[in-house]
């Protein structure tokens, strides 16, 4: 982490370099030219996508590519509604032949109403998929032992969640993703859970290459606005990680001097 | 009755579909007015490349399934 290219500060995922340290989801926007709002006035350079039927009643239904281009954003497919390994590689097989690439986010969930991410089944499918020539950034439990495993398997990035996908209660366990962080030789992004701009600065205070957030932009009573203040606090948190925080001290210290004082 | 009697019944996305006998996956994804740079096509579970989609013919009981990128997170 903490490449530093030219003057500007990217991150680097299997081989591709990134300056926006925010990834956001195209889901559960109320249309797509708000999608492509939003997802422009984040900064975002890389957007998860799912892979679905092709609606055959309504073929003349607009195509998420007409507003959101692969060309401009990198398509990151995410297995959504997978809840096998065999799924999730039948799955991105059919992304990698639609979109011509290797990159994907891998996510096997258990069912509702936790959604927490299932490890035996995402070891499994990140086995699979990695044999397969896929390059795997994983969704995952915010457990070290567990994202230090999925690294040695060769996954491309960790992604443990910050809270319960679309919860919106920020990052609820910062010990472990700290530890998960020191660990990582990979990029480790917060994916999940970050409800308002301060949820992604602290995730990025902690030393996340990134941070991945969808439910919070697309929800928002304006989705454009909050991609701002998105963009705003991620790069505020990137910012404070690099300055080097103060430590927390359980006394006062004084910001003035106590010398000099008129007697 | 001739046309569908000669027809090749398959299935898309889990719809039963009559087809004309020896069309290509390229002629089916033009019958169904889709762009072929958009959509990934599986045929029996397995992956039809895009440059083969002209040469690969449809067989009776063939299950097609015709995918695309839509938002998600």
């Amino acid at each position: 982490m903490g490449s530093h290219i030219g003057t500007g500060d990217v991150w680097t995922v299997a081989g591709r370099k990134f300056a926006s340290r925010l990834v956001v989801g195209t889901g559960k926007y109320k249309d797509l030219p708000t999608t492509a709002a939003a997802i422009e006035a984040s900064g975002a350079e890389m957007v998860t996508v799912a892979v679905r039927r092709v609606n055959l009643s309504d073929r003349n239904a607009p195509m998420l590519q007409d507003y959101v281009s692969p060309q401009r954003y990198t398509y990151l497919p995410n297995t959504a509604g997978c809840f096998t390994a065999d799924e999730a590689v039948r799955t991105l097989r059919l992304a990698r032949e639609a979109g011509g690439w290797n990159l994907v986010k891998l996510e096997v969930l258990g069912p509702a109403p936790t959604l927490y991410p299932d490890m035996p089944a995402t070891f499994e499918a990140a086995k699979a998929l990695i044999k397969d020539g896929f390059e795997v950034m994983v969704y995952c439990s915010d457990d070290p032992i567990a994202a230090k495993r999925l690294e040695e398997m060769g996954c491309v990035a960790i992604m443990p969640l910050g809270a319960p996908i679309g919860s919106g209660l920020g990052v609820q366990n910062p010990l472990m993703i700290q530890m998960i962080i020191e660990q990582a030789k990979v990029p480790v992004l917060v994916d999940a859970g970050v409800g308002t701009a301060y949820d992604a600065t602290f995730a990025m205070e902690l030393g996340c290459a990134a941070v991945l957030v969808n439910s919070a932009i697309a929800m928002a009573d304006d989705p454009v606005l909050m991609a701002r203040a998105m963009k705003a606090g991620v790069k505020a948190g990137r910012l404070a990680f690099r300055a080097g925080r103060i430590p927390r001290r359980g006394f006062a210290s004084a910001s003035s001097p106590m010398t000099g004082l008129i007697r | 009755m001739s046309v569908t009697s000669e027809a090749t019944r398959i299935t898309v996305n889990g719809e039963p579909l009559a087809v004309a006998p020896g069309m290509s996956v390229a002629g089916l994804i033009g019958q169904l007015g889709l762009d072929t740079r958009k959509v990934a096509v599986e045929r029996n579970m397995e992956i039809v490349p895009r440059s083969t989609y002209a040469d690969v013919r449809l067989t009776p009981g063939d299950a097609i399934e015709i995918v695309h990128f839509i938002g998600g997170g």
